[in-house]
């Protein structure tokens, strides 16, 4: 480098020398691949990934109420054969699987709720706490229901 | 002398080497020092050629964004002896091309952020003579946790997507145009829309919600766009209404 701060010519032919791609004023830049397991490299990515592909849990859970109310269409029978497989000890552990997968979608999906709700009364904005609170409510009358619909009418 | 520490920096020398290489370096670890400090150190007195951003020192410049073993951080406002006994991995905000060392090209995120048009936007502006735009402090308090944005870019280094992506245009520059649509004087909301509506725009965003996490001045990137999709899908509704604006 001379004192002006400009490169002196054997310079440029000694960094051409130790990278022959080297080509001055013209920047090089580096552009990192990004790595395809990056999910695995912070909890809370792993967390993130875990929250969308429990998302197909949430469609075979949609399928399976499809299927069971084109069981019930199909005549009593149908319906009974069904319920025989569903009750089936495989079938069983593997929705157990499913229930927990099920839970982890709906308590990660329903955290995330304040941040994409703001709820104003008046002038004042509601805490996200209630915002929260306000969907587990909906979520346990909603269970409520479906309870009450399967069992104690 | 106090103790010490050593700080690995990932070093990209354009004229010497293809790709980054891992160079150590052992400086005072002094319990007021920050990761900056530890730099500068470098800088002064043992390689004067280490390139890395920095200005102010104090948490407001957004300039001194790295990845500080792992986590994108203000290198201003982070500890050295956080880090203790180290040692300390100092690489470049991931996502950006690297020019040199820890300096990354910015120019994608400037241009993304024009893009999104933060100023305020008026139909017609009121003369001069009527005096300034007067806001009441509720209308200061909708926008103003988005205007303390620095564009330290922390968040596009911890948002898996723009990586992956590099079309999205990200999560500061979504919440600076939140930013200017929630102000009450704006009324550039919709011009804005036109822009965020598109797949790299709002929809890109699958809410890992790191950006979030990252943030320095806690600006809540992944909230705004989470409530910029639920404004979108609100006026996409509209539209469909007999007496929509479609």
């Amino acid at each position: 480098m001379s004192q002006s701060g400009k490169l002196i010519p054997s310079e440029v032919a000694s960094r051409k020398a130790a990278n022959p791609r080297y080509q001055l004023f013209h920047p090089k830049w580096y552009r990192p691949r990004y790595p395809i397991f990056w999910w695995v490299e912070k909890i809370a990515y792993l967390r993130f990934i875990t929250r969308e592909l429990t998302s197909l849990a949430v469609g075979y859970a949609a399928v399976l109420l499809m299927v069971e109310v084109w069981a019930l269409g199909r005549g009593e029978e149908a319906s009974h054969r069904f319920h025989d497989l569903l009750g089936s000890v495989p079938v069983l552990v593997f929705h157990g699987v499913l229930l927990a997968l099920l839970l982890f979608h709906s308590v990660t999906w329903l955290n995330l709720a304040p941040k994409a709700l703001v709820v104003r009364l008046g002038r004042r904005r509601l805490p996200d706490r209630l915002v929260l609170l306000g969907h587990y409510a909906a979520w346990l009358v909603a269970t409520a229901l479906v309870v009450w619909f399967l069992v104690g009418r | 002398m106090a103790q010490s520490i050593t700080i690995e920096i990932r070093r990209y020398r354009p004229e010497q080497e293809d790709e980054p290489v891992w160079q150590s370096f052992e400086v005072p670890c002094r319990d007021e020092w920050m990761v900056l400090d530890g730099l500068n150190y470098i800088k002064d007195e043992l390689d004067g050629s280490l390139s890395y951003r920095w200005a102010c020192r104090m948490g407001v410049c957004g300039s001194c964004g790295m990845v500080v073993n792992g986590e994108p951080v203000l290198t201003c406002a982070t500890y050295l002896s956080s880090f203790a006994p180290g040692p300390v991995r100092v690489e470049p905000l991931k996502g950006f091309p690297v020019i040199r060392d820890l300096v990354v090209d910015l120019q994608d995120f400037v241009d993304k952020l024009k893009s999104v048009k933060p100023w305020i936007i008026r139909d017609e502006e009121r003369p001069l003579s009527e005096g300034e735009y007067l806001q009441t402090p509720d209308e200061l308090a909708a926008y103003k946790q988005y205007s303390m944005c620095i564009n330290c870019l922390l968040c596009y280094s911890a948002c898996p997507i723009y990586s992956l992506e590099p079309t999205f245009i990200g999560p500061a520059a979504i919440a600076l145009a939140q930013r200017y649509n929630l102000d009450s004087r704006d009324q550039g909301a919709e011009e804005r829309m036109d822009v965020l509506s598109q797949h790299e725009g709002l929809w890109c965003c699958t809410f890992v919600g790191e950006c979030s996490e990252v943030c320095p001045k806690h600006v809540d990137p992944a909230g705004a766009i989470q409530r910029y999709k639920v404004a979108a899908t609100a006026e996409w509704f509209k539209s469909l209404l007999p007496w929509g604006n479609r």
